[in-house]
């Protein structure tokens, strides 16, 4: 119990530390990392929860797809942070206002759970610790919801049509150098002729 | 009902009743295959296509000589009855139609493309598994196959602004109404504990006025308004119908017309009749707003394209307004409406893809001008189905209009339907002027006639089905009151 409390309080604390630092981070680069090790300690609280799958889907698709993408695009474009970063001061309010209106709202709900008479939260069927729920969400996936499942898959297919469809443009036809322009250039048209002062340049 | 559940009881016969959709699926991945390694044979892909849809439709009525009845498969998550089985027959026929609107035009305009037969397939599928959608699982992903399919189709003519806006703005507000209908499913679901329709039945039958159940309900039939374009969620629709390529246009007011309007009537028959006084008051709304709208906003309106989308909008508040009964009558109306309607979409969507001026499509309604001496077919048959859209007696529009507002005053709704005749009249000013104008109005520059034989056969086939659906009407009642038994019982 004891060491259980102990892992509880030092994943909720790294990943509430790790968020912030994504914000107050200078460098781009340094906040997606604070990023992914927010994502990590999120993943260690839902195994800690008995919810392994969620927490392996976390690391897989948030840490491994999401956030590489985030890095890729941080490392490709030319952002300009400062720049992005200088509004704060003016967005600083609403923001504060947004957090304040989450806070209540949490409240809210702890409050709730707290008095009596109200409804519990149901115990996971089939028992945790008769099937793991990795186990348990395959069995219905490909049984129950085998033809939804299916459907998902057709949707996912149109995605990528689709994308093609409106993006790719098909490579350009003409390769080699087009003799009969070449022959048609004049000198006139390619050589420039200059006086240059020594020492000084173009 | 039969219940077939999980896969291990899927027996050889339960598949056969899914047959239209594993035909459709398997051919879209055939199509795009042939297309990827064979880029060259357009022509063919389009036959394979067309073909894929004939034996669709097959495969969907060959079952219909045994005495199969009701199923439902997958927990609930489908259900094959003879409202799905009607509707499924009418999607088909109007994808069958995009595929033979689309051949000449996409050639004509350089949009040659292998990928618009899948997307049509697959948009078909998605409609195919919305009208028979059993629950809101299946609901929400059927609704987002056809409409990602859609979004794409608008886009197609990807060099041209209008269509690229017309796609943008459909996938945005698209996505939010999806959003806003997956709220309402979530609410729906957290208060009666089950996301099928049977047990949502069961739900509004024990506790009708809880107020979660009705907030889910308010975020579903939002969501489920954007779909078939019911004021105030139209917005979208008239720019969506100018930008996008004619063909793809007449199969947004066909198809997709026909699953959103058959897919409100499905959620609210199946999963609502219960608390059918919560909701008609919104469908009230919804309907009347649509037809006064329809009726007023098309008379200013100068291209065909957009003109049809006003009136698509008024047609659904006719639709709508049986809807409100929440009887029989009503559903058989909405059903026979459909029918009727898709013939008439078909056949005006054809004769405006027949219209060319040198090089570009004539939309221009005051274009039209002379076009009787010019093409005599061409201007009758149009004349036909606008009358028909009108509603004037003999043609089938009149009786479709008819039955809906007889449904309406037997249930004794009389309000809605003064409005609802009013708003028709009102309508039928625009769709004479157009008749007028082709036939009394000096000619302007000539229009010339593209050749293909696809169009005509279309057009004419649908002027003669309005003209003569009075002389043997049983062909499309029977269908569509069995069809209408099967949600609510006579």
């Amino acid at each position: 119990m004891i060491l259980e409390a102990v892992a509880f309080y030092f994943f909720a604390g790294v990943c509430v530390t790790s968020a912030l630092a994504v914000i107050i981070a200078r460098n781009p680069v340094r906040s997606v990392l604070f990023l992914i090790l927010s994502f990590c300690s999120a993943a260690a609280l839902f195994i800690l929860l008995g919810a392994e799958f969620l927490g392996l889907i976390l690391i897989v698709v948030y840490v491994g797809a999401v956030a590489v993408l985030f890095l890729f695009v941080v490392m490709m474009l030319d952002i300009d942070f400062t720049e992005l970063r200088s509004g704060l001061l003016n967005y600083l309010p609403v923001g504060a206002l947004v957090g304040f209106i989450l806070l209540i709202e949490l409240i809210l709900v702890f409050l709730i759970t707290l008095t009596p008479g109200t409804t519990t939260p149901k115990a996971p069927s089939p028992p945790l610790h008769t099937t793991p729920n990795t186990n348990a969400i395959g069995e219905i996936l490909y049984t129950d919801y085998f033809f939804l499942f299916q459907i998902a898959g057709v949707i996912l297919l149109v995605a990528m049509i689709g994308a093609i469809v409106l993006t790719l443009r098909p490579p350009v036809q003409r390769k080699g150098l087009p003799p009969a322009e070449q022959i048609a250039r004049s000198p006139s048209d390619s050589v420039e002729t200059r006086d240059l002062v020594s020492r000084r340049g173009a | 009902m039969i219940n077939l559940t999980t896969l291990q009881s899927l027996a050889p016969h339960a598949l056969l009743l899914l047959a239209p959709e594993v035909l459709l699926a398997a051919m879209a991945m055939l199509v795009l295959t042939f297309g990827v390694f064979r880029p060259k044979s357009m022509r063919s892909v389009y036959r394979i296509t067309a073909l894929t849809l004939i034996l669709a439709i097959i495969a969907l009525l060959l079952p219909l000589r045994l005495p199969l009845g009701d199923f439902t498969l997958f927990n609930g998550a489908i259900i094959m009855d003879d409202f799905a089985r009607y509707m499924k027959c009418l999607i088909l026929v109007a994808a069958l139609a995009a595929i033979f609107m689309a051949r000449d035009y996409l050639e004509r305009t350089q949009l040659q493309r292998f990928e618009y037969p899948v997307l049509i397939l697959l948009a078909t599928l998605g409609m195919c598994l919305m009208v028979s959608a059993g629950d809101l699982i299946s609901m929400y992903l059927a609704l987002e196959l056809q409409g990602l399919c859609l979004y794409v189709l608008a886009a197609f003519k990807r060099d041209s602004l209008r269509s690229s806006e017309a796609g943008l703005k459909y996938f945005v507000l698209g996505a939010l109404s999806s959003g806003i209908l997956l709220f309402g499913c979530s609410l729906l679901y957290g208060f009666a504990g089950s996301t099928g329709f049977e047990d949502l039945a069961g739900a509004a039958g024990t506790m009708p006025e809880n107020l979660g159940l009705l907030f889910g309900l308010v975020f579903v039939l939002a969501g489920l308004a954007f779909k078939c374009s019911a004021v105030p969620f139209h917005m979208w629709t008239p720019d969506v119908y100018e930008g996008a390529p004619t063909p793809v246009t007449a199969f947004l007011a066909g198809a997709a017309k026909l699953a959103a309007v058959a897919l409100i009537v499905r959620f609210l028959a199946d999963g609502f009749l219960p608390a059918a006084t919560q909701w008609q008051q919104i469908i009230i709304a919804l309907a009347v707003a649509s037809m006064v709208l329809g009726a007023f906003a098309a008379i200013g309106q100068k291209n065909i394209k957009r003109l049809m989308a006003y009136s698509a909008i008024g047609h659904i508040g006719y639709m709508l307004a049986a809807l409100v009964t929440a009887t029989f009558e009503g559903v058989a109306g909405i059903l026979l409406y459909l029918a009727l309607y898709l013939t008439m979409n078909i056949g005006i969507f054809s004769a405006v893809l027949m219209m060319q001026k040198q090089d570009s499509q004539v939309e221009n309604i005051s274009e039209f001008a002379g076009l009787h001496e010019r093409n005599p077919l061409l201007a009758f048959m149009l004349a036909i189905l606008l009358f028909s859209l009108a509603g004037v007696p003999p043609l089938a529009g009149f009786f479709a209009k008819f039955y809906v507002f007889l449904a309406v005053v037997e249930a004794g709704l009389y309000p809605l339907a003064i409005i609802g005749v009013l708003a028709s009249v009102v309508a039928a000013f625009y769709y004479l002027r157009i008749v007028k104008i082709m036939y009394f109005d000096a000619p302007a520059e000539p229009i010339q006639q593209t050749s293909g034989f696809g169009l005509k056969f279309l057009l004419v086939v649908a002027g003669v089905i309005n003209l003569a659906f009075f002389a043997y009407p049983a062909a499309l009642l029977i269908p569509s009151q069995l069809g209408a038994a099967s949600l609510i019982a006579p």
